[in-house]
């Protein structure tokens, strides 16, 4: 293969993951502009999410619902149905953690939370590896043959098709809800600042709730989509994917669920494209080398304000 | 009769206390003003009264009801809404939405309440769908004073409102704020600039070191020569 179309190959293989690592940035982008925390967790809870997805899987597999893929998806009704419910079940978590635990801290300051998240990080991780084991745990084991997409000599497997799709439809939708709704802009407005969002009459306590709730969800279906990618997932996979997720929200500007996005696909696809000419090895690295040289001339991000 | 109701007030800052006990009153349909150097207490005066700030002794009675130690998002619905001094806009969202989070607790439709801002303030109409990040200083004010009014409040708190504005929008927002008083809101505020703020206040006190120091109508304060030389810088 010519260094261009591996290179076009690889454009492909980033906007895959690019989209999993936006779904992860949107969350923790969204929490730190209202609580202004970056929170250790948030890998976690795409674990969390991915593991909820198998659990419903599992209690369908019990309730013998019809299991044959959805052509030209490997995978049937089962995982779609388990991947809206785990986003819903890991939104919940997340407002009853919130609840349990950061809501104390809230007047304690952002390092206090920043240390209780780290703490919740090893609670869900252990809790997932109590419950499901260490070993990688496969949502699908049917082998998917890649197809050529014509004209652009690239090739992409039906499900990675739907990762991209599901992803974009996430995104179209939460711009669509922080743009019309109600809510929507009250938790832009908590963003830009708090405290004139109290004294204008703002319920900041529902803003945070929601604000969990969406960015965990969002989470959730980020690691359930990795899962499909991988077609397998590990007690580890979130934590793992957590420095491309912080590398992504400081790209794109802390604060700024727009600049997640972006930040999410150029790590993406610069971590891909990367192993045209480097080792696959050195991935974390590109990308913490593209947070490195952000922070050092622009460190509110690109899309970032003040 | 009296719409707000300040008696002897002690607040400040986790140990520090800043008001030693303040009094103060304010009539229906009256602009009242609160003038002071520095460090004063003023500001502070305007969060103990909007729940910012819990008072450790005196009371607050707005409206007849008690509203001393409640929460901000209570006393916004029982018809105070307050305009900070400085970060009193949403920046990242438009004209229209930092309204719209104005009457974020309405119910009902607030379409007819924003049209009349709109009229108030005819300079933001063609601004409705620009951020607030973009606007000038003097637009951004009035943007910070019709999200205040968009509760239709019984008292409107303004922290400084001509603070950093340039002396011709200055004389305009005292302009806004007499237009505002005439709908029918009792306006008390705070203000650096105390000579512009007496002229178009009903009543005005004298606020030093976090205690009274005088009250009276604006016009005898602007008159009065010992207030001229301390506060009036004459």
């Amino acid at each position: 293969m010519d260094i261009a179309s591996r290179i076009s190959q690889l454009v492909i293989y980033g906007i895959i993951s690019g989209s999993i690592i936006t779904l992860g940035a949107i969350g923790l982008s969204l929490t730190y502009g209202i609580l202004k925390f970056a929170n250790f967790a948030h890998g976690d809870v795409m674990s969390l999410g991915a593991f909820v997805a198998l659990f419903f899987l599992a209690i369908f597999r019990l309730a013998n619902l019809p299991t044959q893929p959805l052509y030209p998806l490997s995978f049937g009704l089962p995982l779609i149905l388990a991947f809206i419910l785990g986003m819903i079940t890991t939104g919940v978590v997340a407002i009853v953690i919130d609840k349990i635990l950061y809501r104390r801290l809230r007047t304690t300051g952002s390092v206090t939370l920043l240390i209780a998240s780290v703490g919740v990080s090893f609670v869900l991780r252990n809790f997932i590896q109590f419950v499901w084991g260490p070993q990688p745990r496969y949502y699908i084991k049917k082998i998917q043959i890649t197809e050529r997409i014509p004209f652009l000599g690239v090739r992409i497997k039906p499900d990675e098709v739907f990762i991209i799709c599901v992803a974009i439809f996430l995104v179209i939708f939460l711009h669509l809800f922080l743009k019309n709704t109600k809510m929507g802009k009250a938790m832009r407005a908590t963003s830009d600042n708090m405290d004139l969002a109290r004294v204008s009459g703002i319920d900041t306590e529902s803003v945070i709730n929601w604000t969990w709730a969406i960015g965990s969800a969002l989470a959730a279906a980020g690691g359930i989509l990795a899962g499909i990618e991988n077609k397998f997932i590990t007690p580890n996979f979130g934590w793992d994917m957590l420095l491309f997720i912080f590398a992504a929200v400081v790209l794109g500007g802390v604060g700024s669920p727009y600049g997640a996005i972006l930040g999410g696909m150029i790590i993406g696809l610069s971590g891909e494209v990367s192993t045209a000419f480097i080792s696959t090895s050195y991935k974390p690295a590109v990308a913490f080398i593209i947070m490195i040289v952000m922070l050092l001339n622009r460190p509110r991000g690109i899309l970032g304000e003040k | 009769m009296t719409v707000l109701e300040v008696d002897n007030i002690k607040a400040g800052y986790g140990d520090t206390e800043i008001l030693h006990g303040v009094s103060c009153r304010v009539g229906e349909g009256e602009i009242v003003s609160i003038i002071g150097p520095n460090g004063a207490g003023k500001s502070t005066l305007m969060k103990a009264i909007l729940g910012l700030l819990k008072p450790s002794e005196g009371r607050i009675i707005f409206n007849g009801r008690d509203i001393t130690g409640k929460d901000p998002d209570q006393i916004v619905k029982e018809g105070i809404c307050y305009v900070p001094q400085s970060d009193n806009v949403f920046p990242s969202l438009t004209v229209d939405e930092n309204l719209e989070m104005g009457a974020f607790i309405r119910k009902d439709d607030y379409k007819k309440r924003m049209d009349e801002i709109y009229q108030i303030f005819p300079d933001l109409k063609e601004k409705r769908k620009t951020k607030a990040r973009k606007l000038s200083g003097g637009q951004r004010q009035m943007v910070a004073i019709g999200r205040a009014l968009m509760l239709d409040p019984k008292l409107l708190l303004l922290d400084e409102p001509s603070a950093g504005l340039a002396p011709k929008l200055i004389q305009m927002i005292f302009d806004k704020i007499i237009k505002i008083n005439q709908t029918g809101i009792s306006i008390l505020m705070v203000e650096q600039n105390a000579r512009k703020a007496l002229e178009v206040s009903h009543r005005g006190y004298v606020l030093a070191m976090g205690r009274n120091r005088f009250e009276d109508t604006g016009e005898a304060l602007l008159n009065n020569e010992e207030i001229g030389k301390l506060y009036l810088g004459e």
